[in-house]
């Protein structure tokens, strides 16, 4: 894996250890009892709910925690690379507040695991797919379809290799 | 309920997705539970990556209900040995 996958691990794996402080280590677990189930009914968890959600701003994250206090460190490798673009302005819920909403998400977008990240309405992936579209160039161009000019255009090269 | 052993999942994966190479670790450090995958397989040929992950999800059905995360690498066979040929 290239330095820079490496290091944007290490910047989740440590801000998770940091947004976890004070919160036992079984409440950030255990995802994976939800990948499966029955719909959400109405609520939270619908599938109008969740429609209404991704389509309320060009980028919605479904994210353990806040992108201030991310509580995992995949929800916080998102965070850390839409502030790498200077995306600081969008939409974020986090599942933990919501079972619902937790179980509803992924029904939605038949998708087992949160992070979740959507552009302009569209499931685009979890952290991994996001970190590659980070690399490989990808993200520049699709943030630029929505209007938005990722930051990395305008910074130094260097500022990359942080 | 037990999660998978990485040896589980490696063997789920070659033989749901014919692949030719899987590597899975699993990463306690970051979350526990969590699996980084790599898989090379033909079947991807054309897919984009979102399809080649719901593939992986696919084939990993019943694991995936034990498991926290699941971090994915997926590519060709012609990605793998380009990937390898550039590598120092």
């Amino acid at each position: 894996m290239s330095a820079a996958v490496r290091a944007a691990w290490r910047i989740g794996a440590a801000a998770a250890l940091r947004g976890r402080a004070g919160r036992p280590l079984s409440q950030a677990a255990g995802d994976g009892g939800e990948a499966e189930g029955g719909g959400g009914g109405g609520g939270s968890g619908s599938r109008e709910a969740v429609e209404r959600l991704v389509r309320e701003h060009p980028v919605v994250v479904f994210m353990k925690g806040s992108p201030a206090q991310p509580l995992c460190g995949f929800s916080n490798a998102v965070v850390q690379i839409l502030r790498l673009h200077g995306v600081e302005d969008y939409r974020a819920h986090d599942v933990l507040q919501d079972p619902d909403l937790r179980l509803g998400i992924k029904n939605y977008s038949n998708w087992p695991t949160i992070p979740q990240v959507y552009l302009n309405g569209e499931f685009v992936g979890g952290c991994d797919i996001l970190l590659q579209m980070h690399q490989n160039g990808d993200l520049v161009e699709e943030l630029k379809k929505l209007g938005i000019r990722s930051a990395l255009l305008d910074a130094e090269k260097d500022q990359e290799k942080k | 309920m037990e999660p998978p052993t990485a040896e589980e999942l490696r063997e789920r994966l070659r033989e749901r997705l014919q692949a030719e190479h899987v590597e899975v670790q699993d990463s306690p450090q970051l979350c526990p539970g969590s699996f980084r995958v790599l898989v090379v397989s033909g079947t991807f040929r054309g897919l984009k990556t979102l399809q080649r992950h719901r593939l992986d999800n696919e084939a990993l059905k019943e694991e995936l209900g034990r498991i926290h995360a699941l971090e994915q690498r997926t590519l060709t066979p012609e990605q793998w040995e380009a990937e390898r040929g550039s590598s120092a």
